[in-house]
């Protein structure tokens, strides 16, 4: 479906938006951001399961196995990562804990 | 049905994109990360519709243990962790997906190996692109955790440690080499190249020190981010190519903009490790002496001030004294007493990560300024408390060009018209380097561990 050229195009337009949406950011939000980029790069849950889905051989399951336990857990560690992080920021107004 | 799940892709890499924009601001930030929560759901439950994932029953049952398995760990830590520990937390997670990059890499290359029949030559060198970088940060990010977890302590460095890395490195891309142009692959080379990779990644990290550290992680997380892009092009997953490209770059400026405010250029952080170089060069005759103060006179000072502004670093975290400086911040307030928080953009063990503790403890974010901002607020500061901060108030860093932390951009904390330091003991910080601020004439000692003297420093107000 991604021709040689159109990837191509996709990779470059995606490292300015990349550039461009973090080049706004204050520094109070530096960590929470990078733990939200941290869950973002969790799509490769995705390509673990596609490729966990065709293995055939023992070895090629074992390795799919760990690759979509591992994708599972940057995904799921990097969102409750973040959220946490967040709630911090909830409200401007005293005594929030 | 597969153009049902190209369309939840691109809706998912829409919502990632939005919700990274969205993160960059304290209002909306939050909103930001349950977008992008929402496009990962979607994605991963269209990715059951891909063909072949639900071809055979094992592999399918596997997968649903596998992303049961990996949630649970994964969602019991996160939730447990204190916020001090955070960074090692984001390590871990982040070398979990460079894992799984590089096991979706293992996987299509052990096929390959097995089958005889070999990819587009394209694909095969970005499999192999993706698979080293996805194990070196997978590796090097459990080395990360386990350096600012405490259980790894010392930085070990073996003799002709840079030599023996340059030829592990060599030879994993010769291997790397031959498996993507070659025209026969095996099993054993493909396990070697990848032994190789993730070796490399312990490796390369080992030498590095705590303090480097964030930069590191950060550089990890841009590298995930490529090796999952890789991986997408491999798999012709447009959502993977453009989230980990997105997450690719804009980790690299985060990284630059970690490594600027340390002033150490990622190679220096990646290729020596600090303070080596410097030593006897730079120690130099101090003027003056270390002078101690009492809580008390220490508390009258602030609470007859009409500015003070409090510098808290690292040390104050460790000690968990945020609440009480909080408090203290609300004391001093109803008497009216101007407070504010300097952040020196390192301050922590992350950029952003002293605003999370301060906003854990109820500081308002609107209070807390940056370096640039209150800088020349300091001569007519009363009163600069720092707490358990070190080299970031270090002045030697504008003065002594032979110091290895020189160029660095501190806070002046030695402009204000009077200086308080909370500190331990009489050591020197995590660079190791003498703190002239200590000596100056206009700075006290208070010494302690941060709680207990922040909290004879309420006990102190409280008593006026």
């Amino acid at each position: 479906m991604i021709e040689g050229f159109t990837a191509l195009y996709i990779f470059m337009l995606s490292a300015f938006t990349g550039y461009e949406v973090i080049s706004r950011v204050p520094v109070i939000l530096h960590t929470p951001l990078m733990s939200g980029s941290n869950f973002v790069h969790g799509i490769v849950l995705v390509g673990a399961m596609v490729a966990m889905g065709h293995a055939d051989t023992t070895l090629e399951m074992v390795i799919g196995f760990f690759g979509v336990a591992l994708a599972a857990g940057n995904a799921v560690g990097g969102y409750v990562a973040t959220v946490r992080m967040l709630e911090m920021f909830k409200s401007s107004t005293r005594g929030s804990k | 049905m597969s153009t049902v799940v190209q369309i939840v892709y691109f809706l998912a890499a829409v919502l990632f994109i939005l919700g990274l924009k969205k993160m960059s601001s304290p209002v909306t930030a939050r909103g930001g990360i349950v977008w992008a929560g929402v496009g990962m759901v979607a994605a991963s439950l269209v990715a059951f519709l891909e063909p072949g994932v639900l071809a055979h029953s094992t592999n399918a049952i596997l997968i649903v243990v596998a992303i049961a398995l990996g949630s649970a760990i994964a969602y019991f830590t996160a939730k447990r962790v204190a916020m001090t520990d955070m960074p090692q937390m984001i390590a871990i997670y982040n070398g979990m997906g460079g894992g799984a990059a590089a096991a979706i890499a293992a996987v299509e290359l052990v096929k390959v190996a097995g089958s005889g029949h070999s990819l587009d030559t394209v694909i095969m060198v970005l499999a192999v692109l993706g698979g080293l970088i996805g194990a070196v940060s997978f590796s090097g990010s459990a080395v990360a955790f386990a350096k600012l977890q405490g259980i790894m302590r010392k930085t070990i460095r073996l003799p002709m440690h840079q030599i023996i890395n340059l030829v592990l490195f060599a030879a994993t891309v010769i291997a790397g080499f031959y498996i993507g142009f070659g025209d026969h692959v095996s099993i054993t080379l493909v396990l070697a190249f990848f032994i190789m990779a993730l070796v490399f990644g312990i490796m390369v990290t080992t030498p590095i020190g705590g303090a480097d550290m964030p930069v590191v992680i950060s550089l990890f997380n841009a590298f995930t981010g490529l090796a999952v892009a890789f991986e997408g092009f491999v798999l012709n997953n447009a959502a993977m190519i453009i989230a980990g490209t997105v997450v690719g770059s804009s980790g690299t400026l985060l990284t630059q903009l970690m490594a600027k405010a340390m002033n150490r250029p990622i190679s220096n952080v990646l290729f020596s490790s600090f303070g080596s170089d410097s030593g006897a060069a730079a120690e130099e005759d101090i003027e003056g002496s270390m002078k101690e103060i009492e809580a008390n006179d220490a508390a009258i000072m602030m609470a007859y001030a009409q500015k003070v502004v409090i510098i808290p670093g690292y040390g104050m975290a460790v000690a968990q004294a945020q609440h009480k400086v909080q408090e203290l911040t609300q004391l001093l307030e109803e008497r009216g007493v101007k407070v504010k928080f300097a952040i020196h953009p390192v301050a922590g063990r992350m950029p952003g990560h002293m605003n999370v503790l301060l906003a854990e403890a109820g500081v308002e974010y609107d209070k807390i300024v940056d370096l640039e901002e209150v800088n020349p607020e300091f001569p007519t500061t009363d009163v600069a408390l720092v707490i358990g901060a070190n080299d970031v108030v270090n002045p030697v860093a504008r003065s002594n060009p032979d110091s290895p932390i020189y160029g660095m951009p501190i806070l002046d904390a030695d402009k204000a018209k009077n200086c308080i330091v909370i500190k331990r003991g009489k050591g020197s910080g995590f660079s190791g380097i003498e703190n002239h601020l200590f000596y100056a004439d206009n700075t006290r000692m208070l010494y302690g561990d941060g709680q207990k003297a922040v909290g004879a420093l309420i006990a102190g107000v409280k008593q006026l």
